[in-house]
């Protein structure tokens, strides 16, 4: 019967609008400012900076400036500047740190290279996505104050991920603690030995 | 009307230049130039088609291009490897899982890298989940660009946003996922994520149901679409016509059977073929499309294997290929999407090149208008199913 | 499918006047090449598609790749005896020759009929100034239509035989080809205040001194 095509389509949009009232199949959307949807944990936006320590943004960045980001970043949107100075990081090591951290986030695409190949894991991805501004050069422009945030923050908006870079971190600084330990000993027991005389090696 | 003259072997349909007039009497005015585009709702971006109008009848059709380009190629050629896998997501925005692997697969090759198990069935579950997207979003585009109603479009947008939603879960961004690495993928699915995907898989033939019930049998599409830009087999073939335009013309060709590639030789699935390679056609090729990529998606989650989603060989920093070139590719959700790669042993790629299917299937878009009305050439053009960063790059 | 070789051979036998190279590709694709001499392309891409053990109807891509003039210094070592009886000496000598660039098309053929495939050839003009012209194929294979327009905007190959050839992506009053390897970018640049250093210093000469306030950059260092 021509025209049953349409009716049989009209039979559907009938039940999805009533479906839309009920049925959580058919409700995707929410009222976006009232109701905010929750981000999944793999969510990611806008890079940002790590530190140990909350009171001390400055001094504990975790980036020792070592530039890799810089270069790797797709669209070039990273500018470091060294230090000239050096400042224990937070296993005591004296490391360089950023004098100069900037991501320019209209040119950022929040593609994650850069937490890819971070090897200190320093920089993460933020989870803020409601950033607009009103100046579209100076506000957008995020210099290292602006990017640092403490390593409490990244355990609130990534707990997983956190977790795994704390647990790896801490294992790597015991590591190296325990290294340090047995070269240190190595070196006692090198010159707690060192009166007795060892013959030389006999050379053919 | 059929513009065709099958003997000829590389038909043009009219020479630059002067236009002929189809018809030519005191009661036909003078020939309209139309300029469709570039901000015009119904060519799916920045596409822009120059027509020439007999009244209401196309008697010239000359697409113009580039008002997307930004130079893809040479942006990459001056990025390492690893850097232009990003930008690669923004190629075909709507699948960009599938964009990323065929970029995958093209370094891949090139550098002789090698992908554990459970990376390729990831990665055939990626590019099913962004086929379902591609085509929902095609057919629902596709009434809309019939004039008839917007009702559809909202529906199967409805469908690609839960698809969408389980690929901001996975890799953190809903259309540009990043997902694909050289030697296998970046994150890997939690097992709520297979799960939420599965019932997703299972409840997706529902949707497709309620779909053609609304609309394969409706009166208005088939009046619309049945006969309606036609595309023989030969002429298809010959323009490098691929995907599922290409099938509808009755060609057997796809790369999933063909090339292999990835792990598809060891999927049980079947390739819709269409008899009149019309606009109808071509939309009945992508709703059993995607019935048959439900059908790999339910046998790749129960075929999953545990393991590694990395090669260890794999390097993500200081990636440097050997010197040599290769040529990647796989079957898009568009037709087939192609990386050539040369390198020459340094961290950039010394030349890189994107075969964009969006832009081959345009080929024979004015053969294929010729004697329609302006209206149907908006159809026509929908139902190639272009994306414009593909296209122009 | 037969090997490139063989295809080569044949392709000898029938046309005996044509120069066809095999191109060896030394990566782990192993896709090895065949370049053919712009004269006879046209016959031999013809004989490609319609021959019935190969039936490569299917052009797949078509591209252009640019190689510049490159200096290549060769070094040859030589010993020469010391006339004084002490040990041998090993003398350098570097030669410089200038390797002239050219500009490529590269196609990957395919057979939708027989489903089998690559063949690639390569097409060189002879320099990458005055002579870059080669012959079309979109005659043959209607898919390099699109593509062989892209080669000619991009890298300035002029295809004769082509029906329609424009510019594809650039608009029809650009002059340059942007994906030559010497192309320079137009010193257009307005000034932003962007974290990429280059492009700061480049836009500099276009800012007025009243209009353009120093970016800000954070840190007490």
């Amino acid at each position: 019967m021509l025209g049953s095509g349409i009716i049989n389509g009209l039979i559907v949009t009938a039940k999805n609008f009533a479906g839309s009232y009920h049925d959580p199949e058919r409700m995707v959307t929410v009222e976006y400012p009232e109701q905010k949807t929750v981000l999944p944990e793999n969510y990611r936006n806008f890079p940002f900076l790590i530190t140990e320590n909350a009171t001390d943004p400055m001094g504990t960045l975790r980036c020792v400036a070592c530039q890799i980001c810089e270069k790797e970043c797709p669209p070039q949107c990273i500018i470091i500047e060294k230090s000239k100075d050096k400042k224990p990081d937070a296993t005591g090591k004296l490391q360089l740190y950023p004098a100069i951290f900037g991501i320019d986030t209209s040119v950022c695409m929040s593609c994650q290279i850069c937490v890819e190949v971070c090897p200190f894991d320093a920089i993460k991805m933020d989870k803020v996505f409601e950033i607009a501004t009103t100046d579209r050069f100076q506000d957008l422009f995020l210099d290292r104050e602006r990017l640092a945030k403490p390593n409490s923050y990244y355990h609130e908006i990534h707990p997983v991920e956190a977790a795994e870079v704390d647990g790896r971190l801490l294992a790597e600084r015991k590591a190296a603690e325990e290294k340090a330990k047995v070269a240190a000993a190595a070196k006692a027991a090198a010159a707690a030995a060192k009166p007795v005389v060892t013959p030389p090696p006999a050379t053919p | 009307m059929n513009p065709f003259t099958p003997s000829a072997p590389a038909p043009f349909a009219s020479a630059p230049g002067p236009t002929v007039r189809a018809v030519h009497d005191e009661f036909h005015g003078d020939l309209l130039e139309v300029s469709m585009g570039p901000q015009h709702p119904s060519t799916h971006g920045v596409f822009r088609m120059v027509a020439t109008l007999d009244g209401e009848q196309l008697v010239k059709l000359k697409p113009v291009f580039g008002y997307l380009h930004r130079n893809h190629e040479k942006i990459a050629e001056n990025t390492t490897y690893l850097g232009s896998m990003p930008y690669t997501d923004r190629l075909d925005y709507l699948c960009s899982m599938s964009t990323n692997w065929a970029y995958a697969l093209a370094v891949e090759k090139l550098a002789g890298q090698a992908v554990p198990e459970r990376a390729q069935y990831l990665r055939i579950i990626m590019a099913e989940l962004t086929r379902l997207v591609n085509h929902s979003c095609l057919v629902g585009f596709l009434f809309n660009d019939l004039g008839t109603s917007f009702t559809p479009l909202l529906y199967a947008f409805r469908e690609r946003e839960k698809i969408i939603d389980l690929f901001e879960a996975l890799s953190g961004s809903r259309m540009m996922c990043n997902y694909q690495r050289f030697g296998g993928c970046r994150v890997d699915p939690t097992p709520e994520w297979l799960a939420a995907a599965q019932q997703l898989v299972d409840n997706f033939p529902r949707f497709l149901d309620e779909y053609e019930r609304m609309l394969t049998g409706n009166e208005i599409m088939l009046a619309r679409t049945q006969g309606v830009g036609r595309l023989d087999a030969t002429h298809a073939i010959n323009a490098g016509i691929t995907g599922p335009v290409l099938r509808a013309s009755g060609v057997d060709y796809d790369l999933r059977k063909v090339d292999a590639y990835g792990f598809y030789a060891q999927f049980d699935f079947r390739v819709p073929l269409g008899a009149h390679g019309d606009t109808y056609d071509r939309y009945m090729m992508r709703i059993l499309e995607m019935r048959e990529s439900v059908k790999i998606l339910q046998q790749a989650f129960k075929r999953l294997p545990a393991g590694p989603i990395m090669d260890p060989k794999a390097k993500l920093r200081g990636f440097r290929p050997k010197a040599g070139e290769a040529y990647g590719r796989l079957e898009g959700p568009k037709g087939e999407l192609g990386f050539f790669l040369i390198s020459d042993g340094s961290p950039n790629p010394y030349r890189y090149r994107v075969r964009p299917p969006s832009l081959i299937n345009l080929t024979l878009l004015e053969e294929m208008c010729l004697g329609h009305t302006i209206a149907d050439a908006v159809v026509i053009l929908g139902s190639i199913d272009i994306v414009l960063g593909e296209v122009d790059r | 499918m037969e090997t490139l070789e063989q295809i080569r051979a044949r392709l000898l036998l029938a046309y005996p006047a044509a120069q066809i190279t095999f191109v060896t590709n030394p990566g782990p694709a192993a896709e090895h090449s065949l370049l053919i001499e712009a004269a006879h392309a046209v016959e031999i891409a013809r004989w490609l598609r319609d021959d019935p053990a190969l039936r490569l109807d299917y052009c797949s891509n078509a591209t252009g790749v640019d190689w510049p003039d490159k200096t290549i210094t060769d070094v040859t070592t030589t010993t020469e005896p010391d006339p004084a009886g002490g040990p041998a000496k090993t003398v350098e000598i570097k030669t410089t020759r200038l390797q002239p660039g050219y500009l490529e098309a590269i196609y990957h053929l395919y057979s939708i009929a027989l489903k089998q495939g690559p063949v690639v050839i390569r097409l060189r003009t002879a320099n990458r100034t005055d002579a870059v012209t080669l012959p079309s194929l979109t005659p043959t294979w209607r898919s390099c239509d699109f593509q062989e327009r892209e080669i000619f905007d991009l890298y300035g190959i002029i295809f004769t035989g082509h029906p329609d050839l424009r510019r594809l992506l650039m608009w029809d009053e650009f002059k340059d080809h942007p994906m030559r390897k010497d192309y320079v970018e137009p010193d257009d640049y307005e000034w932003e205040p962007t974290a990429h250093g280059a492009v700061l210093e480049r836009a500099k000469p276009h800012q007025s001194a009243a209009a353009a306030p120093a970016p800000k950059m954070g840190g007490t260092p």
